[in-house]
């Protein structure tokens, strides 16, 4: 580094480097450029003593802002909470069946209920509440525990044949492949075929009559007409929860149904419950 | 430059100009010095050297960036109801790290408005102090499942897990039937938590000697699992998959509803500071 060499064309001074007889141009930074370098150091030390971020003996620096992620995301809550205080107030004191005559709280109900359903319910029961086999449609008015504003709330907040709430609804068909010939069980499902069909086989569901009486009508009742107090469905409209066809009844006869609902009570709030109960009674079921 | 004698040395060179060719001239830089600053050069002109600096400099940001984590109490956070993964449990973590679910799915809620009204209470460290190695994930292509245990019936993740689009039509994830034909046996589940407990979790001798027992009754809801939920507190008992013997559907389950449920969010109080 002695001697110095300067280039001919430009005039600049080189590194000093030859390859192949080609040497490289020493030019210096530009200096806009070192200034920014400077400055990004001299904020970045600066950053680290407004936020939290040194480690010292037994904790961080906490900063001089008091920046916290967790504060921050209650008082974003917070916020939020308060901009609906009024609306969420009256939803939670509010006599959901007399909603009609607040319009504007219904439609904020719905709206809110609405939102929750989509994060929560539609994994189940479908984006569009049509539901799935095995997970109830809410849109028509064939219900299992009720359609009216109280039996879709208690549904919601207790859920159904869950081991996590006391007050869950609770009914266990039993399963009668263990009870039942395999001939009666041919029989009664071929009856409750024909409660809601013109294509069976008479006699034996004449037969199947019998078994049904004897077994099935303590809790569907004697029509079959279903019992909403155990979740017993109706049997005679044609509308099936887990499937109508002869092998699917006689699986549902043989090894019973045990469907279960997470008590949503336990993780949403209650003014969400309400909102969520007002949004599914909306849909088109409602009684 | 040897391997070119045509080529002359830049000093001899009659195109390059020198210096001193320009005697009563200031160049258009600076003179030269060796000040400090330009000590690095001897660094940049050993690799030995570079390699030994570099070291060290990366020591240091280690030791002031990683080192703090294992003291400083606000990253070590104590909760309460944070236990070790019941034998079933940890099996079905393994089919689940085995099957690739983290790269769809983050198990790390964080601390935002719109993530905490979804999924439910911002993630804790401590929360995955038992995971080796942690699941938190970094892609979202499902949904974050840190809080997923107990949001949904058994019966649902298995129709989900054997065809995802039967409950949930406009989801894009893949089948995973097999894991219901696939039986699970408890042959090293004893050395699976012996391994754990190497690592760092706090598995008891009587939990790993009677884990094979417990690894069979918690899928078994008409067994004895009084031994289990003493040890386990918490841990969901029921026959998972709805078919009689045990398969990985069984332990993928049993893992996926314990998640996000050890610790009691209405008794916890969080932390400012942290």
């Amino acid at each position: 580094m002695s001697e110095r060499k300067i280039d001919d064309t430009t005039g600049v001074e080189t590194t000093g480097h030859s390859w192949d007889g080609i040497e490289e141009l020493n030019n210096p930074l530009p200096r806009w450029w070192l200034w920014t370098l400077y400055a990004t150091i001299i904020w970045g030390i600066g950053y680290t003593i407004a936020y939290p971020a040194w480690p010292m003996i037994s904790g961080a620096t906490s900063g001089l802002l008091g920046y916290s992620t967790r504060a921050e995301v209650a008082s974003n809550i917070a916020a939020h909470e308060a901009k609906n205080s009024e609306l969420v107030a009256a939803l939670e004191a509010a006599d959901l069946t007399a909603l009609d005559n607040a319009e504007g709280l219904r439609r904020y109900a719905i709206a809110r209920g609405g939102s929750v359903f989509r994060a929560q319910c539609s994994q189940c029961h479908g984006a569009g509440a049509a539901g799935a086999k095995g997970y109830p449609n809410l849109l028509d008015d064939d219900w299992l525990w009720g359609g009216d504003m109280e039996s879709i709330a208690t549904t919601v907040a207790h859920g159904i044949r869950n081991e996590t709430d006391a007050d869950a609804r609770y009914s266990q068909m039993p399963a009668f492949g263990d009870i039942l010939e395999k001939a009666e069980i041919a029989a009664v499902v071929e009856h409750v075929v024909s409660l809601s069909s013109d294509d069976y086989d008479r006699a034996l569901a004449a037969s199947g009559s019998t078994v049904f009486a004897d077994n099935c009508a303590a809790c569907h009742g004697e029509g079959a007409e279903g019992d909403r107090a155990q979740g017993a469905p109706d049997l005679t409209d044609a509308i099936w929860l887990y499937g109508g066809d002869r092998d699917t009844l006689t699986t549902t006869v043989r090894d019973a149904r045990f469907g279960v609902m997470p008590a949503w009570g336990q993780r949403l709030s209650d003014a969400d419950v309400r909102a969520v109960s007002v949004y599914v009674h909306s849909l088109g079921g409602g009684e | 430059m040897a391997d070119n004698e045509k080529i002359q040395s830049s000093e001899t060179d009659p195109k390059v100009s020198q210096l001193s060719d320009f005697p009563d001239e200031i160049p258009n830089e600076l003179p030269h010095q060796t000040a400090l600053i330009d000590r690095h050069a001897i660094l940049e002109k050993s690799p030995m050297l570079l390699l030994t600096f570099s070291l060290l400099v990366v020591t240091v940001g280690g030791i002031v960036e990683i080192a703090p984590l294992f003291w400083l109490e606000n990253t070590i956070e104590k909760v309460e109801g944070v236990r070790p993964y019941s034998p079933l449990e940890l099996t079905g973590r393994d089919i689940y790290v085995r099957e690739g679910c983290y790269v769809c799915h983050s198990q790390m809620i964080r601390p935002m408005r719109d993530e905490v009204e979804r999924y439910g209470h911002y993630s804790l460290a401590a929360e995955s102090m038992y995971d080796h190695p942690f699941q938190w994930g970094s892609k979202r292509t499902g949904p974050d499942l840190a809080r997923v245990g107990g949001r949904y019936s058994d019966a649902w993740h298995v129709d989900h897990l054997m065809d995802p689009q039967s409950v949930v039509p406009e989801s894009i994830m893949p089948k995973y039937a097999f894991l219901a034909d696939t039986p699970i046996e408890a042959d090293l589940i004893e050395a699976l938590l012996s391994t754990h407990r190497m690592v760092g979790v706090p598995y008891t001798d009587e939990q790993i000697t009677s884990a094979r027992a417990d690894f069979r009754v918690q899928a078994d809801p008409d067994g004895d699992w009084d031994g289990l939920a003493e040890r386990y507190p918490g841990a969901a008992v029921g026959n998972f998959d709805g078919q009689p013997g045990l398969t990985e559907m069984d332990a993928l389950i049993a893992y996926l509803q314990v998640m996000g449920t050890m610790v009691d969010f209405s008794t916890f109080t969080p932390d400012a500071s942290r």
